[in-house]
């Protein structure tokens, strides 16, 4: 048990260093970088829990591609941070407010057991033991049967984000040379070459 | 204190003395896999290939080794050190990490979790960081427009090898790498009545995914023909064009480290890992490790014919490969798969 508790007090320091960094860092590059030590360490921190699906996940979708893009992004544009910066202090209060609604959120969710115990009976699903069931197994057991429309309408709402990025950025243009990949496949010695039998000191 | 050091200490030592067996034999099998890579690439090309150090060449890698640790480190006045110098050894460790997890024989792996084929995933698509990494603080033109590419392209077929893993997990209906290749001891050929043999294995029930498989793990490794970050007739070396000495040393053991590990992936999901070819006595009685390396090591073959005689591919025409003709094949055959195994009742 001690250390089980030794790494969490690792993996919680590390992670909230590394997210105050993201937001201090000058270099905008250093801030994505601190952002996936951040994510590293939240799923070290669900790999205690027992969440080891989740963790594995997380370093997948956030870190392995959610990460890369905000690298690429941050890397490709020149945007002068110094200017952004300047006006810090007038945000302040406003980043505070919301930084509180969501704090108070999550201690109502996480939390919610402790102030009224009779929510925990309400549960229609509830987790089974880890020596059980994996958890992969378990989330499974649920998610494709007893929530499968609310999984689905999910995924629609992701692939009408995705649509709508696509429809914004997609613009035909006319007078530019497309490639036909069927067309160039097709192309056999008799369509594509012509021998021309060149007279001596004639030229074509 | 004694209870302290039986479930601690004890373990910790085993551990890691296992971790250093494991990183020795790995470390010496990439030498050798190196030198296969130039052999190979030399005898299609009816060349020698490396053949001065030691007989036949053998201890080529060792000579590279010591001539790179040898080198001056240079590092260019422009560039940001920290991470100039943090990118070969991202690279390199998280190659190496996941070896953790890949089962070599029945029990012979270090750590045997629930999840391990999503954390091989998980390993492969960060070893995209390495690359960025330095492309981006060598702050130069070529090692940036190869960071570039590589990071569209690894993103891009990570999304068909993880459907192609969803496939085999339907099959198999577990996780966890050791699992996936018992699962291989039954299969087509045990269903049609003939002893257990190498027709029960995934490949041949999977087949249009095994090829999807071997080609995204090419691309997935920046192995030509998909070796557009360091092209070298187009970017010199892509992102490694600052790198000399050890850090250059680093980045292609990391590289090469990944395409064992997606080697011994193929093997695992696709050739029944370290299970005997035919169910007989005698080969069965050779240790399930021979077989392991043996299969692993033809996949590596196969890599190497292909560098050896495919022509590079085409920026548009690798991304098209991707997402245009991968993804959609992939996508079907897990609908195709889940169908499958839903009719005929085998999960």
């Amino acid at each position: 048990m001690g250390l089980q508790v030794l790494f969490f007090y690792l993996f919680a320091f590390i992670a909230v260093a590394s997210a105050f960094m993201v937001i201090a860092a000058r270099n905008p590059v250093y801030s994505v970088l601190f952002l996936i030590l951040t994510f590293f360490n939240s799923a070290g921190l669900f790999l205690l829990a027992g969440a080891e699906f989740l963790a594995m996940i997380l370093l997948v979708v956030y870190v392995g591609a959610v990460a890369v893009l905000f690298l690429f992004v941050v890397m490709m544009l020149d945007i002068d941070f110094a200017e952004l910066r300047a006006g810090v202090l007038e945000y302040a209060p406003v980043g505070a407010l919301i930084g509180l609604i969501l704090a108070a959120e999550l201690i109502i969710v996480v939390g919610g057991a402790t102030f009224s115990p009779e929510i925990a009976k309400g549960i229609s699903m509830p987790i089974p033991a880890v020596a059980d069931r994996t958890n992969t197994a378990a989330l499974g057991d649920v998610l494709y049967t007893h929530y499968v429309y609310f999984f689905q309408i999910a995924g629609l709402v992701l692939l009408v984000a995705m649509i709508g990025a696509i429809v914004l950025t997609l613009r035909h243009r006319v007078n530019i040379k497309r490639q036909s990949i069927p067309q160039q496949v097709a192309r056999t010695p008799e369509t594509a070459v012509e021998v021309i039998t060149v007279k001596p000191g004639q030229g074509i | 204190m004694d209870a302290f050091v039986s479930t601690y200490v004890w373990p910790a030592i085993i551990m890691v003395a296992q971790s250093l067996l494991l990183l020795v034999a790995l470390l010496l099998f990439i030498a050798y896999i190196l030198l296969a890579d130039r052999k190979i690439w030399a005898a299609v090309q009816l060349r020698r290939g490396p053949n001065v150090v030691g007989p036949w060449g053998l201890f080529q890698s060792f000579a590279d080794l010591l001539k790179f640790v040898f080198k001056e480190p240079v590092i260019p006045a422009g560039a940001n050190k920290a991470i100039f110098l943090l990118a070969p050894l991202v690279s390199v460790t998280l190659a190496l990490a996941a070896w953790a997890v890949i089962p070599l024989n029945a029990g012979w792996v270090i750590a045997n979790i629930n999840v391990g084929i999503l954390f091989v995933f998980a390993i492969s698509s960060l070893e995209v960081y390495g690359i960025i990494m330095g492309g981006w603080a060598s702050n130069s033109k070529y090692p940036f427009l190869g960071a570039l590419r590589s990071a569209a392209q690894m993103v891009s077929y990570e999304v068909s090898i993880g459907f192609v893993i969803v496939t085999v997990l339907l099959c198999v209906g577990s996780l966890n790498l050791t699992d996936i290749v018992n699962a291989q001891s039954n299969g087509i050929g045990t269903n049609l009545g003939l002893p257990a043999s190498f027709l029960d294995w995934h490949w041949l029930a999977l087949f249009p995914m095994f090829i999807v498989f071997f080609i995204s793990a090419l691309a997935e490794t920046n192995r030509p023909p998909f070796d557009l970050p360091e092209a070298e007739s187009e970017l010199v070396a892509g992102f490694m064009v600052e790198y000399g000495s050890t850090p250059y040393m680093m980045f292609m053991l990391g590289e090469y480290a990944a395409i064992c590990l997606m080697c011994a992936l193929t093997t695992i999901l696709f050739l029944g890992g370290w299970l005997p070819p035919v169910d007989v006595w005698f080969l069965n009685w050779v240790p399930g490790i021979i077989w392991f390396v043996l299969k692993a090591s033809f996949v590596f073959f196969m890599f190497a014919m292909v560098k050896a005689f495919v022509p590079r591919y085409r920026y548009d025409q690798l991304m098209r490969l991707g997402w245009k003709v991968f993804l959609p094949i992939s996508l079907a055959m897990v609908v195709i798969t889940a169908f499958v195994l839903k009719l005929t009742g085998a999960a």
